[in-house]
């Protein structure tokens, strides 16, 4: 039996073309796919993002834990609201999982995992806690759902729908959070997202899921499927766990060195690993310069210095053209041009540096 | 789902439509592209090429995937429809009147043991 989220009757009302993703039945498009991700990246769009897990840990001596835990730094985080971004790593430096941990008290930290990945990850973490920090308490929030709206005109959007939120939240900066009161219930709300646009992520208590959903449409937001969220998050150069990294790479080969610090003093899981292994390979964007098809994952990159594999591929609708993430030897460079296998061709396709868009504007060179 | 009924289909998704100069038009069904979703790029083959019945012969990839096209019938190919090929939304906005490409049959009364209507609606109901 496949899960369902609170909002499940409210896409199909709505047309949904419903799709199994990691074991839960969710919308992957509510008609056109392309005209969603425009929305988003022109206007405002909402996901149901349900499926994601909120897992609270609370005690005395979180942060020393997360310290350890995490392949990010939670010392980073000193005002209240804060958020990270960052790697679940196992001790042989792989990755678990990508999640976000916001700070919400000294002995209270939530994170956001991914919807596949929860239960190995809580799993993981209640491991480390029982030889860690076994007085600390780890509660996943089945209780509650998600809705990341999302595009130039979300947060405004969000204010009209939800009464009282511009007090509480326009003055948030970017991954940051603040929590309020609202006719619904107790609702998180969190500058955060994964398409390379300004909005909010909220998280609401599972019943009131579908008011806020018909208070947002009411206001103009666009819903969006899983389709449009991956080509976002692509253009964005956002990784996708199990697509662009797991538990057969590191970090440093993702694209994600930047989350990992291995030049402090702090230990944490993996460290030794990562520090024994210096990356071979990288993480790298590409955009296909031939005619003949779209970029998809696990093609065959063919570079100067060696063979690499597509991890992720689209057709992006912001530049027209298809591109992609892929792991390739650490000698190829921003400008080089690559072969990658497409059916029975070699099409050439040029390197360049994620992100690909962001805020609605291209942010590399379109051809063609 | 639109399947009109003056038209032949496959049970890969295609759909075939007798032209008065006895050639076929191919293009795909609504079912197709529906299930496919944005399309965004057409692969159609030359004019000239002999096809087998059931030979892959055409590529349409969407957004989120791609999908071979296939020969309904065994036949040479007359004429491949490059509006569509520089278009390729068009197919998810009119499936029927966007063809692909045209044949000359090899053996024109094959046309006729292609599933109707209603035998290609009972095939997408078990999908």
């Amino acid at each position: 039996m496949q899960k369902q989220t609170p909002l499940n009757a409210t896409h199909r009302a709505a047309g949904a073309r419903m799709v199994d993703f990691g074991g839960w039945d969710m919308p992957v498009n509510y008609g056109s796919q392309i005209d969603e991700h425009r929305a988003v990246r022109t206007d405002a769009g909402m996901f149901d993002v349900s499926h994601m897990r909120v897992v609270d840990l609370e005690g005395a001596g979180a942060r020393d834990f997360l310290r350890y835990a995490l392949a990010n730094n939670v010392d980073k985080l000193k005002d209240a609201g804060k958020a990270l971004y960052s790697c679940l790593l196992k001790p042989d430096g792989t990755v678990i999982d990508d999640l976000i941990v916001y700070f919400l008290r000294e002995d209270f930290y939530r994170l956001v995992v991914n919807a596949g990945t929860a239960e190995k990850d809580i799993a993981w973490l209640r491991q480390l806690m029982a030889e860690r920090a076994p007085k600390l308490v780890l509660t996943p929030r089945t209780d509650l759902a998600m809705i990341a709206v999302q595009g130039p005109h979300a947060r405004a959007k969000v204010w009209r729908a939800i009464p009282g939120s511009e007090q509480v939240s326009a003055a948030l900066k970017p991954f940051t959070a603040a929590g309020m009161s609202t006719r619904w219930g107790d609702v998180f709300i969190a500058r955060t997202g994964y398409t390379g646009e300004d909005g909010f992520e909220i998280v609401i208590s599972a019943p009131h899921a579908v008011a806020l959903w018909q208070a947002l449409a009411a206001e103009g937001v666009r819903p969006a499927g899983l389709g449009a969220r991956d080509t976002l998050r692509l253009e964005a150069g956002m990784n996708l766990y199990g697509q662009d990294m797991d538990e057969t790479v590191s970090p440093l080969e993702s694209g994600l060195g930047w989350t990992v610090d291995l030049a402090s003093p702090r230990d944490f899981v993996g460290k030794a690993a990562l520090a024994a292994h210096p990356p071979a390979r990288q993480l790298g964007g590409l955009v296909l310069v031939d005619k003949g098809g779209v970029l998809r994952a696990h093609q065959v990159v063919h570079t100067r210095h060696g063979d690499g594999e597509i991890t992720s591929g689209t057709f992006s609708p912001t530049l027209n053209q298809s591109i992609a993430l892929a792991r390739l030897p650490a000698g190829v460079a921003p400008g080089d041009t690559v072969k990658v296998v497409v059916r029975d061709r070699e099409l050439a396709a040029e390197v360049v540096k994620p992100p690909f868009a962001r805020n609605g504007k291209a942010l590399v060179g379109a051809r063609s | 789902m639109n399947i009109p009924a003056n038209l032949k289909y496959t049970s890969s998704h295609e759909w075939v439509r007798t032209e008065a100069d006895g050639t076929v038009s191919i293009g795909i069904t609504d079912h197709a592209q529906a299930a496919l979703g944005d399309l965004v790029y057409l692969e159609l083959p030359a004019v000239g090429r002999k096809l087998a019945a059931a030979e892959a012969c055409a590529v349409v990839e969407s957004v989120k995937a791609a999908s071979d096209v296939y020969a309904p019938v065994a036949g040479e190919v007359v004429a491949v429809n490059t509006a569509a090929a520089d278009a390729p939304e068009q197919v998810n906005k009119d499936p029927y009147a966007t063809w692909f490409f045209r044949m000359k049959p090899a053996e024109p009364a094959g046309i006729h043991k292609l599933l109707d209507a209603r035998a290609y609606e009972a095939t997408i109901g078990d999908a």
